[in-house]
């Protein structure tokens, strides 16, 4: 159990400058997901041109974990289909939670989340975002609901 | 500074040897030495209160009060004789005010359910105070809707104090409960309790104290105090979880309806009708948490053979110098700034999220919590998600500190 896998420079770097952080105007679907444990909020807004995700944004308070991983999430789904975007989220929670799941070069930038893994108190930090994401994958044209981990 | 501090009288307070008697003190933690400093969340236990615990376990373990051979005589006699302790380390009036409950959180719903549910009626008021721990919020709340009466909140001021004045002004002549805590677990401070059940006695109020975070840190005498009713856990004091006590006063848990019905509770029981128990056994209704009691028992029992005043002192001088070299750090907020408070310190690092500050420490060996600590409304007032807070108890030293000043200025750094 190192701290420096867990505080990796991407992750330290996206939490001081997190990307694609503040609103967005004429959103298509806003999600917000809530870490009841820490208190970690956020709200992640999509705007979609046909299947594709045109544009995202999160706002919200958080750890540099859940902060990083949301700023990393933003950058690589932006430009993705829906599809392409939910496998994503089912790589990412798989790389979050199992041991023995390979670190996929392809996965680039979001690679440097699979520290958290030797943390297991802080596994819930980095996938908030992503089953925020999900949840607004998975709404269609729901209004606007909440997620939660626990 | 730190020199004057370790003069304090806390000088004659023996740490190293109390820390002997605490074995899990002697672990190491991703390498390092441990320093416990989450007390406030649950205290160690003594070599004396595992002992005592294995003891039970292993040579008189039965049921109480039932049957007539030896062990479960036995296991009466220890189960008994824990109330006992417990009835004089809080000058209780008798046994008949000590009810075993699992914690302070079962108290207040007991108090909650078996007092006030009977009693309220719609428009009447419950009066909690802005720092109250969720224990102390949601039965109310629960007991409000029953009933139909209002939950009022005295606010806090920005060092987070609770005053007299304050309270009063949110007392009106449909007050019927004033729940407060005698310290606050997220911010440490010390109401003003004496104040307080005075002020709620002159008008007529029952006084229900949440004394969880008051009881390893002060001298509690429930009758000096004046209190109707004053709950504490066992594991904040050194003691098994799972085991606590409600103190009511013998003329208001007589009058109470039992809270729960089962075994032990009744004195006969038929078809058409059952005779409740004695107190304090009308509210203990079930097999008790046996080992749980006799373990509180052992924790009242290594408590009185230190020398109090003087742990207390060492709490103290810790508590100063916390704050002093905490605060002193440019980075650093202190959430909780009241003139008097137990040994709780909360606060907040610029740049760095608690629950990152926790990580962190604990990679150094070092245990604080990190989070809301069960009090949300409290974060909200002071406008944060969550704090970190180091709580000290007496076998804590200031060496422990100064890794936790060296730490939470690495973390600074890292997030610089």
């Amino acid at each position: 159990m190192e701290l420096a896998d867990l505080y990796r420079d991407v992750i330290l770097d996206h939490n001081r400058k997190p990307r694609n952080f503040g609103p967005l105007a004429r959103a298509d679907a806003a999600v917000e997901g809530f870490n009841p444990l820490c208190g970690d909020r956020l709200t992640l807004r999509l705007r979609f041109d046909g299947e594709k995700i045109e544009d995202v944004k999160f706002e919200g308070k958080g750890c540099a974990i859940s902060t990083a991983s949301a700023s990393l999430m933003t950058e690589a789904i932006k430009g993705k289909t829906r599809g392409e975007a939910a496998h994503l989220f089912e790589r990412v929670h798989e790389l979050l939670t199992d041991d023995r799941a390979p670190i996929a070069e392809d996965l680039g930038k979001l690679a440097a989340l699979s520290g958290v893994r030797e943390f297991p108190a802080r596994v819930k930090c980095a996938s908030l975002c992503w089953h925020t994401l999900s949840s607004a994958l998975n709404a269609g044209a729901t209004p606007p609901a909440s997620v939660s981990t626990e | 500074m730190n020199s004057i501090l370790k003069q304090t009288p806390a000088s004659i307070f023996d740490v190293e040897a109390t820390r002997r008697d605490f074995p899990i003190l002697a672990r190491q933690i991703n390498g390092k030495p441990l320093a416990y400093l989450d007390n406030a969340a649950s205290a160690q236990r003594p070599d004396s209160v595992i002992q005592a615990l294995l003891d039970y376990q292993r040579r008189h373990h039965a049921n109480v009060h039932r049957g007539v051979h030896a062990l479960s005589q036995e296991a009466t006699a220890l189960f008994e004789s824990a109330r006992e302790r417990l009835v004089r380390f809080i000058n209780a009036g008798s046994i008949r005010e000590v009810v075993f409950v699992r914690g302070t959180t079962e108290a207040i719903n007991l108090v909650a359910q078996s007092y006030a549910r009977p009693q309220l009626r719609a428009g009447d008021e419950v009066l909690i105070t802005g720092l109250e721990h969720h224990a102390n919020i949601v039965p109310w709340q629960m007991l409000c809707e029953q009933t139909g009466a209002k939950l009022i909140v005295a606010p806090i001021d920005t060092d987070g104090e609770v005053h007299v004045q304050t309270v009063e002004a949110a007392m009106s002549p449909r007050t019927r409960i004033l729940a407060f805590a005698h310290a606050s677990n997220a911010l440490g401070t010390l109401l003003p309790v004496e104040a307080l059940i005075a002020s709620a006695k002159a008008r007529g109020i029952v006084t229900v104290v949440d004394g969880a975070q008051a009881i390893p840190h002060l001298r509690v005498d429930v009758r000096k105090l004046g209190c109707d009713f004053y709950a504490f856990s066992g594991h904040k004091m050194f003691g098994p979880t799972g085991i606590g006590v409600l103190y009511g006063r013998e003329s208001l848990l007589e009058k109470m309806p039992p809270w729960q019905g089962g075994g032990d509770m009744i004195l006969t029981v038929s078809f058409a009708k059952t005779t409740y128990n004695a107190l304090p056994y009308k509210f203990e209704a079930g097999t008790p948490n046996i080992e749980g009691a006799i373990g509180l028992g052992a924790a009242v029992d290594y408590m009185t053979s230190l020398d109090l005043d003087a742990a207390h002192a060492h709490e103290a001088a810790l508590l100063a110098c916390a704050t002093q070299k905490l605060s002193a750090m440019p980075a650093v907020r202190l959430i909780g700034t009241a003139r008097r408070k137990v040994s709780v310190v909360s606060f907040v690092v610029e740049g760095v999220h608690p629950h990152d500050l926790g990580t962190i420490l604990d990679e150094q060996g070092i245990a604080i919590r990190t989070g809301h600590h069960c009090a949300m409304p409290v974060m909200e007032f002071f406008d944060v998600p969550a704090t970190a807070r180091a709580s000290f108890a007496f076998y804590n030293t200031f060496e422990e500190i100064d890794r936790l000043v060296a730490a939470v200025e690495s973390a600074r750094r890292l997030f610089a």
